[in-house]
């Protein structure tokens, strides 16, 4: 018991202080995994769209594949994006191993299933005439792709939030591409994990709530704008 | 319309990553190292010296010595410092590793909980020590990541003629140095650890030095280069530099001072221009 109360302790201090420097790490965390969340977005919203609004042969595999990705291993994905980033990797010309771009790169291919998945289930929950009804009225593709994303925003706000939660909170694909180098790749679970196997427990406790309360405000904010969304 | 709009956000993904991952504009040295030196602090204090009196900006992968002899095997990192001497010589001999220089060195010690259910405290012998946890069936945690130590453990069971592989009291952490005393700590069970890590989270374990002293405790750190003939991306004048370094007066200074005003005594005992064979006990 002692030692979470150290590790409250340890935890106002560091804030206090901003030693450790914590908010680096923070901050680095929130940039790799926001980065990662957006670009999964992206990738999201196509993919989702087109085996939300298409009939094809394979949709059915295609659901599944993408419901398979958000229960990929994340320490698999690591090592896949390792193997490949390598210097004697497919792609070590591009010196990518052992900087945050090959963070983002891990967490975006573990949030990318995670986007999608939900993305398409909103965009397949949407009555299925708004969209030739859009279509009526002159929309062009494009266009009919921002409406209709903009009337399934609120599940779409749900997307970011999961996604972005798997990506903050993972540790084996970040650790394995990363190398959890101080001041370069160092992020809160890697540093977490650093300070339980240096035996430095109460800061490990002090960053795990941190890390905690971070996630906590990110989601504090994400859903008070759905609120607001739903109540105008 | 749509899938041209999703190439374009795709390249733009590409730059900016490329855009990331070149910043800094600092060449990189990638060293491959053991979790002790690591886990110890050393490489915190050594490492900013080294990223001041020069150019480069090292980049620290702490794994096991044997996952950083592979990644020097295949040309994945620029410099290696660990502690396996007769496995650094095959990848000397193999060509993949060159200007391999004796660095330091520190010993290996049987730590256990106080109580030292097996009775092995004051024994001289480490393949003894080993023995009497055998024959006691006490629980022993052991790195099993095939690092120095875990070569090391390997290598005295082998001289006491036993094979604890299997039995339920051996069991393997797969973790580094650091971890694996927690997980010691934890379970009053005896490892065996280096002495620099060990001192280093002293304060954090209730495990005391049990057994320490027999000549195959001695452990020798060498710093070696992955050969750029062999490995065309391989940062041939960053990892000469690193060498460099870590023989230099400056770095073996830092070696003999680490560690002595919080434990009153060394983690490691500078080598640099020794010869090996002098050094080792007999």
């Amino acid at each position: 018991m002692d030692l979470i109360w150290d590790g409250i302790r340890e935890s106002f201090r560091i804030i206090a202080n901003g030693d450790y420097s914590v908010w680096e790490i923070a901050l680095r965390s929130v940039l790799v995994s926001g980065t990662a969340t957006a670009i999964a977005l992206l990738f999201g919203i196509a993919v989702g769209a087109v085996i939300a609004f298409n009939e094809f042969p394979g949709r059915n595999l295609a659901f599944s594949l993408v419901n398979t990705g958000m229960g990929l291993p994340p320490v698999v994905i690591g090592l896949i994006v390792a193997i490949t980033l390598w210097r004697s990797g497919p792609l070590g010309d591009l010196r990518l191993i052992y900087t945050p771009a090959a963070m983002v790169i891990a967490q975006t291919v573990i949030a990318a299933p995670i986007v999608t998945g939900f993305t398409a289930a909103a965009l397949r929950s949407l009555h299925p005439r708004l969209r030739s009804q859009i279509y009526g009225l002159g929309a062009s593709r494009l266009q009919m792709l921002w409406l209709v994303l903009w009337e399934a925003k609120l599940p779409l706000l749900a997307a970011v939030m999961a996604g972005f939660g798997g990506a903050i909170s993972e540790i084996g694909a970040s650790i394995m591409v990363g190398g959890n180098l101080a001041g370069d790749t160092r992020i809160m679970t890697t540093a977490i994990v650093l300070e339980v196997s240096r035996g430095q427990f109460a800061a490990a406790i002090a960053l795990s709530l941190i890390l905690l309360a971070l996630i906590f405000l990110v989601n504090v904010i994400l859903t008070t704008v759905q609120q607001q969304e739903q109540h105008s | 319309m749509v899938t041209r709009w999703m190439w374009m956000a795709l390249l733009g993904v590409l730059a900016i990553l490329m855009a990331v991952g070149c910043g800094g504009g600092k060449e990189e040295v990638i060293l491959a190292t053991t979790t002790s030196t690591y886990d110890s602090g050393l490489l915190d204090t050594l490492v900013p010296n080294f990223e001041g009196q020069t150019d480069y900006e090292v980049k620290i992968i702490a794994v096991g010595t044997g996952q950083a002899l592979a990644m020097g095997e295949r040309g994945d990192a620029d410099v290696l410092l660990v502690h396996a001497p007769s496995s650094e010589m095959e990848l000397v001999e193999s060509g993949a590793a060159i200007n391999r220089q004796l660095v330091m060195h520190n010993d290996f010690i049987i730590v256990g909980s106080e109580d030292d259910p097996a009775g092995i405290e004051g024994m001289t012998s480490a393949a003894d020590a080993f023995a009497t946890i055998y024959d006691n069936e006490a629980t022993f945690i052991s790195r099993g990541d095939d690092s120095g130590t875990h070569k090391k453990e390997k290598a005295i069971w082998e001289d006491a003629g036993l094979d604890p592989e299997g039995k339920s009291w051996y069991e393997q952490s797969g973790q580094g140095m650091g971890a694996t005393l927690q997980i010691a700590n934890q379970k009053d069970a005896y490892t065996l650890s280096d002495r620099g890590t060990y001192l280093a989270q002293s304060e954090n374990l209730d495990l005391v030095v049990l057994v320490e002293g027999d000549p195959v405790f001695f452990n020798v750190y060498h710093v070696m280069q992955v050969n750029p003939e062999k490995f065309d991306k391989v940062n041939d004048e960053g990892g000469a530099a690193f060498v460099d370094f870590m023989i230099s007066d400056s770095a073996q200074d830092i070696i003999r001072d680490f560690g002595v005003d919080k434990f009153g005594q060394p983690l490691f005992i500078p080598d640099a221009g020794k010869d090996e064979s002098e050094l080792a006990p007999s």
